[in-house]
């Protein structure tokens, strides 16, 4: 028997901080898969968050730097102007991109820089104690909003991909999940766009993960894919949005 | 014919795998390993079909399949 499917170079066989379910985990390995792929980890350089993944960089075994919560993109402009030749691309959560890093993300997308971004939604802050994060669904409880999140108090889930696609220089956004394999699947393939589209100059690339947190929405691994599945696709359809 | 392995040291018990297998062949191991979870256990069995399911959705990367 030949080993068909085994660990990514570019992930090392270490055991993660990730609780048990936890989709980073498989994120992280379908972009080291890709990287291997494609033959770049040579030239990849990471941008890891703030957030749960912080420290991602101790588990891809490539080149990678740390920002300023929110700040990912910002740093990731300067290192690919500097560094035209290297692929560099932005690893961040709703937290950190879609809250406090509102401001970068959108502006460094209108400028049209030639980064890929793969943002990681899962609906609340993982790393802070499941706060609401501005992706949290109406309704969705988490502790700081324990009766639920109220749209007249707290506004709507912020649809950040969907704004994006507003903007004349951004190239590729696309919505996919982790709640299957045969999701994942199509997620590997939307991340392996956005690398392309870099490598081909094509400009500003987004995929939107929706990744479970069943530590946070207190339920089991299986009950968090079931309810990507079930509830969450309602409020961020998937698909190519742009 | 085709089987998996799984590092069940790695193993954090999330469980997905039980969850994906099409052929019903990984359970809960009744031991703990030394994170204090029961990890996955494969039973060997010419069902396997080395879809790699069980592989694509392990978060923890511990599965790794021969066909």
């Amino acid at each position: 028997m030949d080993k068909i499917y085994s660990h990514p170079k570019s992930l090392r066989n270490i055991s993660t901080h990730y609780c048990p379910g936890c989709g980073h985990g498989i994120a992280h390995r379908i972009i080291a898969e890709i990287i291997d792929e494609l033959g770049i980890r040579e030239r990849t350089i990471a941008l890891a968050p703030v957030g749960c993944a912080v420290i991602a960089y101790d588990y891809w075994n490539f080149d990678c730097s740390e920002a300023a919560h929110g700040r990912a993109l910002a740093v990731a402009t300067g290192i690919k102007r500097i560094h035209p030749d290297k692929i560099v691309f932005t690893y961040q959560g709703d937290g950190d991109l879609a809250a406090i890093g509102t401001n970068e993300t959108i502006h460094a997308a209108n400028r049209g820089e030639n980064l890929t971004v793969i943002f990681i939604n899962n609906a609340i802050y993982g790393m802070t104690g499941g706060q609401m994060a501005p992706t949290t669904l109406a309704g969705q409880k988490t502790a700081t909003t324990p009766l639920g999140r109220d749209v007249s108090l707290q506004g709507y889930p912020l649809k950040i991909s969907e704004m994006l696609a507003l903007l004349p220089a951004v190239k590729y956004i696309e919505r996919v999940s982790l709640h299957s394999p045969q999701e994942i699947i199509k997620t590997k393939k939307a991340i392996k766009q956005a690398f392309e589209n870099q490598i081909n100059n094509i400009g500003f690339s987004l995929v939107e993960v929706l990744s479970p947190c069943p530590t946070y929405w207190g339920m089991s691994p299986k009950q968090a894919l079931d309810w990507i599945k079930e509830v969450m696709v309602k409020e961020f359809p998937l698909g190519k949005i742009k | 014919m085709a089987k998996i392995t799984i590092n069940q040291e790695k193993c954090k018990g999330c469980l997905l795998c039980i969850a994906v297998c099409p052929k019903g062949l990984i359970s809960a191991d009744k031991k703990l390993n030394s994170k204090g979870v029961k990890p996955a256990r494969f039973t060997e069995d010419p069902a396997c079909l080395g879809c790699m399911m069980c592989a694509v959705i392990c978060p923890d990367c511990c599965i790794e399949v021969y066909k």
